[in-house]
Parts: structure tokens; C-alpha cells; sequence
């Protein structure tokens, strides 16, 4: 957690060359199906989709973890429980029954999402207001444990599948948008994910992501000028929940299926990864580092069964010999000391 | 009545086994303030290497040997190597490195030794059963696990009290920079520190052998756990490791044999038992946060 985080978020207005770099990026990220489409490479849309839906997860745990300093473990919770939100509605709309006996379901993506980032940060409430009372490896602990008890009871809830998890037949429904059509939907997660950058864009630079560096820095000193850091952490903690809840409602849409699998203590560390790997407390980090990695997956497994024996010294040599992850590799090699 | 005591019997095996783990780890986190998740990659290590030592010799003795040496020397070797660089960064990139060195440990085990798990035979000399009370018998290797486990205890409470290694290590765990500018060579210190860190998951590891499955994965499962018992003794703390451990053990082996029969006296069978091994499961990790509420820093902190 260096200097860096804070001298590219107290401006508000943002310097040019990275105007320039985001436009491209916005073009290339628009520009992307019907590129692929025309190298005959479609296959490549439902990747660039999961890159996505990770980049929203891994930036909402950046809130929390790079900005706050808040080291969560167990952000696979909030995900998985957005992921099973979706699953719950969507069953329980097929069975056109009542959830709990009086929650209709649904297969709305309009009202599937605001639930999903609503149930996720009513957790990420309950877990961060217990969890806060605690700090350093005591607060990785306890995180990883509440998510480890929702992914048990997940596990043992046999009429929502238990450890096979279950299927969802058909995506939710958008307008009349056909949401089974992979570019569709990859453009569905691409407005999303920019929303969600655009307002975690917002929230680091306004005057609640000031306080919230500051008690990154020193919680004391923030403390003695009249601010109580408890409160801003449980804000920051939610939010960060609720970011994590709306990627988990995409991905049990993308993969039509949702299994305890996504509340696992190591889908906790994929998130961490990919917020280090891109660069921790930068904003577009998460983005990179969601995109290495699941891209490195993808390529490695069609090499070697074996491909974590390849990406286990990657992430190592990453650790070890990289400050501030991708994004920090990429400043310091072509554009110098200017850019994030 | 019999069956309460053997759970509770059970309950200690596995706490002890706990113990094992959890002593090498808040030694680690207590002195050089790192979190190691690659912990239970040494445990693995033991009992692979005592499962491939007693397939190739039939010898107990040497397994046992082997299971020490591996994780001793894979432990002081992976501090060398890797985790001396991480003593001065803060969690996340400990987390993160460790992370990868499980990634790397697990695949290099599957290249080995495959997917399939390894089962190793109780030694002929602790094999079969003692009658404990009338009506209660209890595996003889089991009873020996515990005894080892105690034994182990009972010599880290007095090489840690009484010895001048045991003096540096609470000195370090305390104040480290002023051991440091005492003169002491802290990086040797460190290394044997953990070299007895793995040796203890490598113990760990190669009692578990005979009892549960060799497979790759075998140290994730306990790693969680081992750290749900640091936190919950106080990190740093031989002490609370030796205490939290029994207690971890002792409350997941009694929830996972009792809540399903409680349970069936209000549901169906089959539901539960599956919301019995779920609440089982959760059991401790409910333990661990409960504790954690009540006292932020674990039972028996180290650092007052």
C-alpha cells in the first residue's frame, strides 16, 4: 500500500494522458466482439465476460482491501451468496412458489440484481459491523470464517442443491433483449462493470474516500480530528459487499449454474490475487488483474493439466519482485512516473 | 456413556494432531510476524514422504525418518528461498506468495504421486485395540497419537521456558528489534524456527497418514483449521495453541457425531444429516467468532 493510491485520487480532475488511456480502453472494450467475430475467434466474447464480472468482484474487494485497508478473506461469501439470490429467485419463480412464504421469484435481471446487491450487503453489514471490532490477522481470520460458515450452510442446504449446487435453465430476462446470445450479454456486463468503475471512481475521490485513505494511514490520527473510523469502515466494508454481490448475480447468470464452489475460502484468494496481481488501491488494477488471470487459466489449461505448476511461480515472482502489481509494472516501463 | 468417551477420546486425537500444526504456525506468526498458508503443504509433505517411505522399505521407523526430513528440510529450504523476502511486506503480500506456494506444492505432489490417495497401514506394532473400561476399546494407534502429541507439548513448554533458545524465541516474539540490536543472529533463529515449525506439520502429517487418506488437498482442510485454532489461542501463543487445539478438536468431533442424531429428533433423517454436517462444519468457525468477539485478541494473547 504505497503513497501511489492517494496521489491519483486526490485529483479530481484526471490527467490527460489517462483520459487518452481510458478512451481506448472504452473503444477496445466495444470494439472487442465484433473484432473476435471477425478474426473468427467467438469463443472469445464468454471469456471476455468472465474478465469482466471478475474485474466488478475484484474492484468492489479493491474498496475495501486497497482503499480501506481492510484485508477481507472472505469475499467469496458476498459473491456467492449474489450468485445463489439469483438461484433462489429464479427457482423459486419455475416452481412459482413463495421464498421463505412470502418472497415471490423471479427471472427480472432488474429486480434479480438490486436483490442480489441488496442480501449481499445486508451480509457484508452483519459480518463487517462484528468483523470491524477486530484488526490485522485477527480480521483476515474472522472474515474467512463467516465465509466459511455461509459456505457450509450453502453446502447443507439440500433444497437448493447442498454441494452439487444447481442449475439455472434459462438466464434472466432484460427487456426483450435475448440474454442467451453471448455478445448480448457480454454488452449487459460491460455497462454494468462501467457503472460500477464509474462509481467506485466517484466514491475513492469524494470526500468519503479522503477519510477512508486517511484511516487507511493512520486510524488514530484520523480519529483525534474528530472522525469515528468504525463508521466509515462498515460503509466502505458494505459497499464493497454489494460489488461483490452484483458480480456473483452476473456470473450465476453467465455460467447458469451456482454451487457452494463460489463461497470457497479459495475463490476468497482468487479475488485477493487478482487485486494484487493488477496493483492493490489503484482503480483500474482490478480490471488488469482479473483479465491475467483468468486469461492466464484459460491459456495454460489448454497447454498443461499441470498449469498451476506454472502459474504458482508466476504469482511468486508477481509477489516478490513487483511492486504494486501490473499496473505499477506498467507505469514504471513505458509511461514513467505520470500514469496510476 | 462409552460412546461420549470415545468421542472424547477422538475429540483429543484430533486436537492434539491440532496442536501440532498450530504450534509450528503461531511460532511463525507470533516471531516473524508472517502468515504461512503454505503450512499444511508441509504437513502433506511428511505424510507423502512416510507413505512412499514405508511402500518402498516396509519399515515404520524409517518412514517415520523420512516424514521428519522431508518437511524439516522442504520447510527451511521454502524459508530460504522465499518466505525470508516476505518478513517486511505487510499481510496481503504474504497471503498472496503463500497462495502461489500451494498452487506449486499441490501440482508438484500430483506430478509425483498422481491423484489417487496413498493409504498407509498401521505399524504392526500399534496395531489392534485396548479395552480402556469395560465396553470402551480404543485403537492403540490413536492412544499413541495422543501420547506423541502430549510429549511434544510437554517438550515445547520446556524448551520454550527453560532453555536459551526458548529465551530468544519469546524475546523475539516480543521484541524483536531489540534482539536484533542485541546482537543475536535473528535470520539463523528464524530458519531454525521454522525449521522446527515444519518438522512438527511434518510429525502432523505422517501420524495422520494411517488414519485419513494421502491425497493432495490434505493440507487445505487443516490449514483453515489450524488457523482457526491460533486465532482463537491468541497468536504467538504455545499456550493458546496447545488449549485452542483441544478445544477446537473436542467441539468439531462432538458436533459432527451428535448434531445429526440430535437434529433427527426434530426432521427427517436425511435432512438431518445434512443440516447436521453443516452445522458441524460451521461449528467452529461460529467458536472462533464468538471468541474473537468477546476478546479481539484470542485467549491466551501474547502480546499484552
Amino acid at each position: 500500500m504505497s503513497e501511489n493510491a492517494i496521489t491519483n485520487t486526490d485529483s479530481a480532475a484526471p490527467a490527460p494522458g489517462r483520459i487518452v488511456t481510458l478512451l481506448l480502453l472504452a473503444v477496445a472494450l466495444i470494439a472487442l466482439p465484433f473484432i473476435v467475430k471477425a478474426l473468427g475467434q467467438p469463443a472469445l466474447v464468454p471469456l471476455a465476460t468472465r474478465v469482466l464480472i471478475y474485474a466488478i468482484a475484484a474492484a468492489s474487494l479493491n474498496l475495501a482491501l486497497g482503499f480501506g485497508g481492510m484485508v477481507s478473506f472472505g469475499h467469496a461469501a458476498f459473491f456467492g451468496i449474489g450468485g445463489y439470490a439469483v438461484g433462489i429467485l429464479y427457482r423459486t419463480f419455475a416452481d412459482d412458489a413463495l421464498f421463505l412464504g412470502f418472497i415471490p421469484g423471479t427471472d427480472q435481471l432488474l429486480i434479480t440484481l438490486p436483490a442480489a446487491i441488496l442480501v449481499a450487503g445486508l451480509f457484508a453489514c452483519i459480518i463487517g459491523a462484528l468483523s470491524l471490532r477486530t484488526s490485522g490477522v485477527q480480521f483476515i481470520m474472522i472474515t474467512l470464517a463467516f465465509a466459511q460458515m455461509l459456505f457450509f450452510l450453502f453446502v447443507s442446504l439440500k433444497a437448493y442443491g447442498g454441494d452439487d449446487g444447481m442449475t439455472i435453465r434459462r438466464r434472466n430476462a432484460l427487456f426483450d433483449l435475448n440474454t442467451r446470445d453471448d455478445v448480448t450479454f457480454y454488452f449487459i456486463c460491460l455497462v454494468i462493470a462501467a457503472l460500477v468503475f464509474l462509481a467506485l471512481w466517484r466514491i475513492v475521490g469524494s470526500r468519503f474516500g479522503m477519510v477512508l485513505a486517511g484511516i487507511r494511514q493512520n486510524e488514530r490520527r484520523m480519529a483525534a480530528i474528530g472522525i469515528a473510523p468504525y463508521r466509515y469502515k462498515l460503509a466502505a466494508f458494505v459497499i464493497s459487499g454489494m460489488g461483490a454481490g452484483l458480480a456473483g448475480a452476473l456470473m450465476a447468470n453467465y455460467l447458469r449454474f451456482i454451487s457452494p464452489d463460489m463461497l470457497h475460502w479459495t475463490k476468497s484468494g482468487e479475488l485477493m490475487i487478482m487485486v494484487i496481481l493488477g496493483g492493490v488501491g489503484t482503480l483500474l488494477g482490478p480490471l488488469l488483474g482479473a483479465a491475467a488471470l483468468v486469461i492466464l487459466e484459460t491459456v495454460l489449461t489448454s497447454w498443461t493439466e499441470h498449469w498451476q505448476l506454472v502459474l504458482g511461480p508466476i504469482l511468486l515472482l508477481v509477489v516478490l519482485f513487483t511492486q504494486g502489481g501490473l499496473n505499477g509494472l506498467i507505469a514504471r516501463l513505458g509511461l514513467g512516473r505520470s500514469a496510476p | 456413556m462409552t460412546l461420549v468417551l470415545e468421542q472424547l477420546l477422538n475429540g483429543l486425537q484430533f486436537g492434539v494432531m491440532l496442536f501440532l500444526l498450530a504450534a509450528g504456525l503461531t511460532l511463525i506468526f507470533g516471531i516473524m510476524g508472517v502468515i504461512n498458508l503454505a503450512h499444511g503443504s508441509l504437513y502433506m509433505v511428511g505424510a507423502y514422504a512416510a507413505a512412499f517411505a514405508a511402500a518402498q522399505t516396509g519399515s515404520f521407523l524409517i518412514a517415520v525418518l523420512a516424514g521428519l526430513a522431508a518437511a524439516a528440510f522442504i520447510g527451511m529450504v521454502m524459508e530460504l528461498v522465499v518466505l525470508r523476502r516476505l518478513y517486511a511486506r505487510d499481510h496481503l503480500d504474504q497471503v498472496l506468495a503463500t497462495f502461489a506456494l500451494i498452487l506449486i506444492f499441490n501440482q508438484s505432489v500430483t506430478l509425483l504421486f498422481g491423484r489417487q490417495p496413498l493409504f498407509v497401514s498401521v505399524p504392526p506394532a500399534l496395531n489392534g485395540s485396548v479395552q480402556l473400561l469395560p465396553g470402551l476399546t480404543y485403537p492403540v494407534y490413536r492412544l499413541a497419537i495422543i501420547a506423541v502429541g502430549l510429549l511434544v507439548a510437554l517438550g515445547l513448554y520446556l524448551l520454550i521456558n527453560r532453555t536459551r533458545v526458548g529465551m530468544l524465541v519469546r524475546a523475539g516474539a516480543t521484541h524483536r528489534e531489540m534482539v536484533r540490536a542485541l546482537g543475536v543472529d535473528i535470520r539463523l533463529l528464524y530458519t531454525a524456527v521454522f525449521g522446527l515449525g515444519a518438522l512438527l506439520a511434518g510429525l502432523a502429517g505422517l501420524m495422520a497418514g494411517p488414519i485419513l487418506a494421502v491425497q493432495v488437498g490434505m493440507g487445505e482442510q487443516i490449514l483453515i483449521m489450524t488457523f482457526v485454532v491460533v486465532v482463537i489461542g491468541g497468536v504467538g501463543s504455545i499456550r493458546g495453541a496447545f488449549f485452542g487445539a483441544l478445544l477446537v478438536g473436542l467441539v468439531d468431533t462432538s458436533l459432527r457425531a451428535f448434531a445429526p442424531g440430535l437434529l433427527r429428533h426434530v426432521m427427517t433423517g436425511s435432512e438431518a444429516d445434512a443440516l447436521g454436517a453443516g452445522l458441524a462444519s460451521m461449528g467452529i468457525y461460529l467458536l472462533m467468532a464468538i471468541v474473537l468477539l468477546v476478546r479481539p485478541k484470542g485467549l491466551f494473547p501474547a502480546h499484552v
